[in-house]
């Protein structure tokens, strides 16, 4: 594996068709980079509709219908994959890039058993004879910590529980040994308890292959718990990246600093949650300026009419006219 | 899932004794058989012994216990135009009426998926358009019109195909078939035509909206992030969950391609069991009627309880649970 990052996004933008019906195209994900190495989970947070499936779905070309890549770069291992022709892109998909989704009984064929699943799979990336595929396929039920792994392959996704359906997921999306997994809201159809397995799981995955991790959630308690590195998208556009701990410790941008306050505690005081006041534009409708801006309690005249530059904050970068450690220096210029 | 059996078989006998009372009850408003049996001649005594030797005097429901005590043991009584046993006619008629509906049934199934696959992947083709237009008219237009049609276009303005019936058979034991004589074949497409574009045309649209449904979900998404050839997620992962719906839509058009066959046979003088049954009323022949009658109920229920079955063989969520795991 080469040195440097396994994915490397630089300032790709998707565009999405606009309101109306012949609205002009807008931007869902705005010029966002991002990079993960081997052996690191980046957790990517936002609410819905900032755009982070939309980013997930570009890594490996398989954005919805009417959505499309309008500009910037994909690079994974070193290579740029984001003009490839489908045909190529497809045998990135599973083979170097695997994903998990969020609903693990949607995301499972229910006519088919899960053994035929997990062998079909590797019969398309590995040359395996049928009784080594389906050896393979008990290893691969094994490694995601599934009890009495051959037997379950005869199973249909229905006669699993939840936590088991979504390990069978993670099952199908390691089975070629990706480099990169994308992780698209894994645990949030999940039970709390489920919740932290699978998340300990995706980590030990992560740190046992040295395998890059792209983690989509909008639970800042599973970012807490399981990423190394996090980004902050707001309305298609990465507010704020760094670290995990000098992030959710010491957020910069005033949104990032709204998430981590709406977190409830449970060993907190009762009383009411902090909020973010209002909510997020949609792809189209999003003001001049900084796009946080009709939210935001520090905005001033100049994050209206100024989109907002990147500073360094808390170990790595924010967008935002005025960082919020910086409060006692702000001056309006 | 025995149990599940059993309680099938046993609903269907239900539904099948329930459509034959029906059917028996309705005859009396069809006419009076003894009228076209008798000659002008007849006397007032002449009839009352006719009705008593055929039972027409005794109230419905014995009539119809009669009838299938009779049934039972595989007498379906005589047919009082032709004077034949009633068995003899209907095996005598089925295979024509079978061999039609066989290959529309084909026809329709094979052609309604093919095109239904094809208009839901290439979905705003023009070739689409142009299908789902012409399903319409298929959809809309009555099966005699379409025959009419059909005959006017390829019998009388080409002269490429026979317009009226069988062709040459040729007979194997006890069945006659026309599908191994070139004049049987030719005879048997307009008809087949006829029979098969309505239910081809509903089973396309059905397999259509199925696709677009499927296609949507995540487990297709999945199929295609796991890397699958989009062959293979179109045709394995995508038609098999669309097919589910269609099989009970195409189990009753089965069915009904059996039961519509009467007027397709008018049309094209098909020497079937629907002519057989148009003959059969106007001739007020009761045995006959009452025959085919349940012969076409027991088809419907069987072919019903066949779907039941394909049912649970394709869809394990259906089938009573064996296992299940923690975790």
């Amino acid at each position: 594996m080469s040195v440097g990052p396994v994915l490397s996004l630089r300032d790709v933008s998707v565009s999405v068709p606009g309101r109306g019906a012949r609205g002009a195209r807008a931007l869902a994900v705005d010029r966002v980079s991002v990079d993960i190495a081997a052996g690191e989970v980046l957790g990517i947070v936002g609410e819905s509709g900032a755009g982070k499936s939309l980013l997930a779905s570009a890594v490996t070309g398989l954005l919805p219908p009417r959505a499309g890549l309008s500009g910037g770069e994909v690079w994974i291992a070193g290579a740029r994959v984001d003009h490839l022709p489908e045909a190529r892109l497809r045998r990135l998909r599973g083979r170097v890039v695997g994903t998990v989704f969020q609903d693990p009984l949607g995301a499972l064929n229910p006519l088919m058993t899960i053994g035929a699943q997990l062998a079909e799979t590797i019969a398309v990336h590995l040359p395996l004879s049928r009784s080594a595929a389906r050896q393979r396929a008990a290893e691969a039920l094994a490694e995601v910590g599934i009890p009495a792994p051959a037997d379950r392959l005869g199973c249909y996704p229905h006669e699993l529980s939840g936590g088991m359906r979504q390990r069978v997921g993670i099952a199908l999306a390691l089975c070629a040994a990706p480099a990169l997994l994308i992780a698209d809201e894994p645990t949030t159809a999940l039970d709390v308890s489920v919740q932290a397995q699978i998340l300990a799981l995706l980590k030990r995955l992560c740190r046992d292959r040295g395998m890059a991790v792209m983690l989509i959630t909008h639970d800042m308690g599973v970012i807490a718990e399981t990423a190394d590195r996090i980004a902050v998208l707001y309305a298609g556009r990465l507010v704020e990246t760094g670290p995990v701990r000098d992030v959710l410790d010491t957020p910069c941008h005033p949104y990032t600093d709204g998430l981590v306050a709406a977190v409830p505690r449970i060993d907190g005081r009762p009383g009411r949650l902090a909020q973010i006041p209002g909510a997020m534009p949609p792809p189209g409708a999003r003001p001049a300026g900084c796009a946080f801006h009709p939210r935001c309690a520090l905005a001033r005249d100049r994050c209206r009419k100024d989109p907002a530059p990147e500073v360094a904050a808390a170990g790595g970068r924010a967008a935002c006219w005025f960082p919020c450690r910086s409060l006692p220096a702000r001056t309006d210029p | 899932m025995r149990a599940h059996l059993i309680r099938r078989v046993l609903q269907s006998g239900l539904v099948l004794l329930v459509v034959g009372f029906v059917a028996f009850s309705m005859f009396r408003f069809v006419g009076d058989p003894v009228d076209n049996m008798l000659g002008p001649e007849r006397t007032q005594a002449d009839i009352a012994r006719l009705r008593t030797d055929l039972g027409l005097d005794r109230p419905i429901p014995v009539q119809y216990a009669r009838y299938l005590a009779q049934a039972v043991q595989g007498n379906l009584g005589v047919s009082y135009r032709l004077g034949r046993p009633v068995a003899d006619i209907l095996a005598e008629r089925a295979p024509a009426t079978l061999e039609l509906a066989a290959v529309s049934g084909l026809l329709a199934l094979v052609g309604g998926v093919a095109l239904g696959v094809l208009t839901a992947i290439r979905r705003g083709g023009i070739a689409t358009g142009v299908l789902m237009t012409l399903s319409l008219v298929g959809v809309s237009l009555p099966t005699f019109l379409i025959g009419i049609g059909l005959i006017y276009v390829f019998a009388i303005c080409l002269g490429w195909l026979p317009s009226f019936g069988r062709g040459d058979t040729v007979q194997i034991g006890g069945w006659t078939t026309g599908l191994l004589t070139a004049s049987g074949r030719r005879a048997l497409i307009l008809p087949a035509l006829t029979l098969g574009l309505y239910q081809m045309t509903l089973i396309m649209r059905l397999v259509r909206s199925q696709m677009l449904e499927v296609l949507s979900h995540d487990h297709i998404r999945f199929a295609r992030a796991r890397g699958l050839p989009e062959w293979r997620v179109l045709f394995r992962h995508a038609l098999q969950n669309a097919l589910v719906p269609v099989i009970t839509v195409a189990g009753l058009q089965l069915g009904s391609i059996i039961a519509f066959a009467i007027v397709t046979e008018t049309v094209f003088q098909w020497p079937g069991l629907g002519l057989m049954f148009i003959n059969a009323i106007r001739f007020v022949d009761i045995p006959v009627m009452a025959a085919y009658l349940m012969l076409i109920s027991a088809m419907f229920v069987a072919i019903n309880l066949l779907v039941d079955l394909l049912y649970l063989f394709i869809d394990p969520r259906l089938r009573p649970a064996q296992q299940r795991s923690g975790g």
